[in-house]
């Protein structure tokens, strides 16, 4: 009998053991597979990489020595290339380097003829029909002192492509040698540089998505408020305000003025973002705000005070289209009523304002179009007046300037810088634009992967899929190659990786599928799991405490009997 | 003698004068924000919960009559109390005893509506994770240089607040989607007001920057409603939002009052709850923070000083093509449906799971009881004496 308890209980024993090993070796792997949440692969490790930024940006300058800017002892060592490196920390994540790549030659003959022309804009034009510089690249050519090209107070003339034409001064007073004409030459290139290329403000004004830098002036903030950010496209609606249609009916030819000013502008910035472009009129629409009579000079005046209230009356009226989420820009035409005729816009010291037009950061523009000129005052009502147009997009055109961040602050003391060509933007601009794009879009893709790995990380229980792991993998990939190409002075494939890469990372940061699953706080998961697995677990506990103790008790009766 | 005092004081006007418009511009700059977003949501349906929706309607028309445009107010209601059943006067939500004030109007633009105020809609809308096919109007388009206003209220608790009776909103995670907002840029300030019960506990999490927060009251403190109205037969507003309201109807686009103000509204003898308020995320000091820059709209304008000479006469667009007849595009309508998907459905593959939690309790139990019973016929067997009767 003794021997079938023993085998009964070593049964038993047996039972509990391996219920114990079933749930703890095929159990609770089990439970922990099944509840936890599927994360795909994230490359973190180039993410991390990516998160300390360095970038280098290369520019490509040629300077051209024309007849009588060098000795004959000069001429002889040019042609040399020189290169620069400019170092600047912007913080502990970031750093930037410019790399100067400066080639010195002579001027060829064709070039002299062209530099024979009279006065700078006709030189500029032909010599840019000798040779076109690719993009991202700069020409300055050197003219003497004694030059009638340039008139008396300017020293340097930038063209409306991609040169410029530097005054130097005498020779005995630069230097004899090669030396001293360069050491004199490189700060005024520099400077030349920093305003047709980019400059050190620039382009920390670019990263201000990864460094929140100290605002400095007023002039500074209102610059860095005032251009819209990087977006892959812009929505611009022109809108023609008509509150009094019993008086005037108002022509405008809209798509024709788009197509010949506009279309240009926009064409010339493709590389950079997808425009498009509708027009509205709207009756009846007032402004919000009431113009007081100047009588001194017979007329409605608006000051810049109420200005900033004329907006939000209109913007409810003013539609939008609702399928895309890009950026707005509204332009606004607004032709006074009959009572209110004309309406003039004065600024702070209460001056009228030339333009007759205002316009807000990242919103749009307003111009005042006054009608009263086109009809006297025995007219029969409603007046038929057709706008002209070009007068219009020429305010209009130089707010879509600004707004889209074209438009650069004052240029320096000494500089005149050609009127704009009729495509509204010169190629020098167009390239430090690309320049600054270029930048804020890594800057901004870098930070959106960086933040997105690490919220992943934070928040443990989001799900990610692996359409998420592939976009961050290819939005990696782009920005590799993006400071790649921008490393090597490639910049219209630069801005092309950094819009993939951009575009890629703000499709995974904003993927739908990326909402953290509901918070459980610690007392709620306890109190879901215990009801379910102490039951269970209980008997197993209990059977095991009492293996060891028989265990025990029979090792203590063996040394008893030991004894 | 009296030339040069004249003088003098002449000067010092002028120099006043300049000074004054100095400091106006650097005013003007000084929030660093060129847009105004709100979202107002109401979390609480049902007839008797009526002043929920007039206390998100009353903000929504004090936000929109300073200035922000329909388009850049999301509004949540949880429930429809104009076209209740219930509702004696229908098509109207009364804010004010004896009808005075008729919050719902005939412009009120509702985003989101009934049952689509959800937690997770919510948090979509803040973190701005919607699917591609969201229109315009749902969204919160909001950049870096946006200050956004956020109003909740309704029925809430210590740390959380209660969605449609149903759900509920954790402070933890509304901290969580305010951080994934600052990292992704979304806001240059944020103002959060809640008008529920324990209001505070809701801000208690926040640890993003920019933020500022206000609450109708502490924790362990219920927040109150202000008055019944006989002949509609609920209450119509809480008392928070009342006086909060009351202080609104004062400001004006070009106002100066600041936060100090608000954070004055409704002291505890009115409110019998004491309203609190966290500034210590706040960058700026709130003395100098404007009540317009966050319930009002005033934008920030620059004078256009350069135009472009254009001298290019207009090209006429072709109208037809040249051979003369018209290219028409056929147009047809989407399906509101995906009809084809739901025609041709095949059912769903599931993936196999493991049997959870119950079921494998259970089958533990199961396994238990038939090892035990097993042992008990042992034991049985084993107490007949081994010598059998022969």
């Amino acid at each position: 009998m003794l021997f079938k308890t023993v085998n009964l209980r070593r049964r038993g024993q047996l039972a509990a053991l391996s219920i114990a090993a079933v749930v703890i070796l095929i159990g609770v792997p089990l439970w922990w597979r099944t509840t936890e949440t599927y994360r795909a692969w994230l490359p973190v490790s180039q993410i991390q990489e990516l998160a300390n930024l360095q970038l280098q940006l290369s520019a490509d300058v040629e300077v051209v020595f024309a007849r009588g800017t060098v000795t004959p002892e000069q001429q002889k060592k040019v042609p040399l290339t020189l290169t620069q490196d400019d170092e600047h920390v912007v913080d502990e994540d970031t750093a930037l380097r410019y790399r100067y790549e400066t080639r010195y030659r002579t001027a060829t003959i064709m070039e002299e003829d062209a530099l024979n022309q009279p006065t700078a804009a006709e030189a500029d034009l032909s010599l840019h029909t000798l040779s076109e510089s690719p993009c991202g690249s700069l020409v300055v050519y050197v003219i003497p002192e004694s030059s009638s090209l340039l008139p008396e107070d300017v020293d340097v003339y930038v063209g409306q492509r991609r040169t410029a034409l530097l005054r130097i001064g005498a020779q005995t007073r630069v230097g004899r040698t090669l030396e001293q004409l360069l050491s004199h030459l490189e700060p005024r290139v520099k400077q030349v540089l920093q305003v047709m290329s980019f400059s050190h403000t620039d382009i920390t004004a670019a990263l201000s998505d990864r460094v929140r830098l100290s605002p400095g002036n007023k002039e500074s903030i209102a610059d860095s408020m005032r251009a819209f950010k990087s977006s892959p496209g812009y929505e611009i609606t022109f809108s023609l305000l008509n509150p009094d249609p019993k008086s005037h009916r108002l022509h405008w030819d809209i798509e024709g003025a788009v197509q010949t000013y506009i279309q240009p502008l926009l064409r010339k910035l493709a590389p950079l973002a997808n425009f498009s472009i509708d027009s509205q009129t709207l009756y009846y629409a007032m402004l919000g705000v009431n113009p007081r009579f100047d009588s001194s000079r017979s007329a409605y005046t608006l000051n810049s005070d109420s200005l900033a209230h004329v907006i939000n009356p209109v913007e409810a009226r003013l539609g939008s289209n609702a399928a895309s989420s890009n950026p707005v820009l509204n332009f606004l035409l607004y032709v006074p009523d009959a009572h209110h005729s004309p309406l003039h816009i004065n600024d702070h010291k209460k001056q009228e304002v030339p333009s007759n037009a205002f316009h807000s950061p990242r919103w749009g523009g307003i111009m005042v179009y006054n009608v009263n000129d086109f009809y006297g005052p025995e007219a029969a009502f409603p007046v038929d007046i057709n706008i002209d147009m070009a007068k219009v997009m020429g305010v209009f055109l130089a707010q879509l300037r600004l707004l889209l961040g074209v438009q650069s602050s004052a240029p320096p003391p000494r500089f005149l810088v050609a009127p704009c060509s009729s495509a509204g933007i010169a190629d020098w601009e167009l390239d430090r634009l690309m320049w600054s794009r270029s930048v804020e879009n890594i800057a901004t893709a870098t930070t959106t992967i960086t933040s997105l790995a690490q919220l992943l990380d934070q928040i443990g229980n989001i799900v990610i899929n692996d359409n998420i792991a592939q976009q961050v993998s290819s939005a990696v990939t782009s920005l590799q190659l993006a400071v790649a190409e921008l490393e090597s002075g490639n910049l219209r494939f630069a801005l092309q990786y950094s819009k993939e890469a951009i575009l890629a990372s703000e499709r995974a940061f904003f993927d739908p599928s990326l909402l953290h699953l509901l918070y459980f706080p610690d007392d709620q998961k306890f109190a879901i799991y215990i009801p379910l697995f102490l039951p269970m677990c209980v008997p197993i506990l209990l059977s095991l405490l009492k293996i060891v103790s028989d265990a025990r008790q029979r090792r203590r009766e063996k040394h008893a009997k030991a004894d | 003698m009296k030339i040069l005092t004249l003088w003098s004081l002449f000067s010092t006007y002028l120099l006043a004068s300049s000074l004054n418009i100095e400091n106006h511009a650097a005013q003007f700059f000084s929030s660093g924000h060129t847009n105004n977003w709100a979202v107002l949501v109401c979390t609480s349906r049902f007839w008797f919960n009526y002043r929920h929706v007039a206390n998100t309607l009353s903000v929504y028309r004090s936000v929109k009559r300073l200035g922000i445009p329909d388009s850049h107010i999301v509004l949540m209601l949880a429930d429809d109390m104009a076209c209740n059943h219930r509702n004696p006067k229908p098509a109207t939500v009364f804010s004010h005893k004896n009808m005075e004030l008729n919050v719902y109007g005939d412009d009120v633009e509702v985003d989101y509506r009934g049952y689509e105020v959800t937690v997770e809609n919510f948090l979509r809308v803040l973190t701005g994770r919607l699917p591609p096919s969201t229109p315009r109007s749902k969204r919160l388009l909001s950049d870096d240089r946006s200050n956004i206003l956020i109003y909740l209220t309704g029925h809430g608790g210590n740390g959380f607040l209660k969605f449609q009776d149903s759900e509920e909103i954790s402070n933890v995670e509304l901290a969580d989607a305010f951080e994934q907002m600052w990292q992704k840029r979304r806001y240059n300030e944020l103002l959060f007001i809640i008008d529920t019960c324990q209001g505070a506990s809701m801000y208690e999490r926040f640890y993003s920057p920019n933020l500022m927060a206000l609450a109708s009251s502490q924790v362990g403190e219920d927040s109150l409603s202000h008055q019944p109205d006989l002949a509609i037969g609920v209450h119509l507003m809480d008392r928070y939002t009342f006086y909060l309201l009351e202080f609104l109807e004062d400001i004006h686009p070009a106002s100066k009052t600041n936060m100090n103000d608000l954070f004055k509204v409704c002291p505890k003898s009115q409110c019998v709850s004491t309203p609190g308020h966290r500034t210590d995320l706040f960058l700026r000091d709130p003395g100098s923070v404007l009540i317009t820059d966050f319930f009002g709209s005033v934008r920030k304008v620059e004078i256009t000083m350069e135009t472009i000479n254009l001298t290019d006469p207009i090209e006429q667009v072709e109208q037809s093509p040249v051979n003369g007849e018209l290219q028409k595009e056929r147009n047809s309508y989407v399906d509101q449906l995906p009809v084809s998907e739901i025609i041709h459905q095949k059912p769903k593959q599931r993936d196999w799971h493991p049997p959870d939690g119950f079921i494998l309790g259970l089958w533990t139990l199961i396994l238990l009881v038939f090892f035990k019973t097993l042992a008990f016929q042992e034991t049985a067997v084993g107490s007949k004496p081994p010598y059998r009767v022969q």
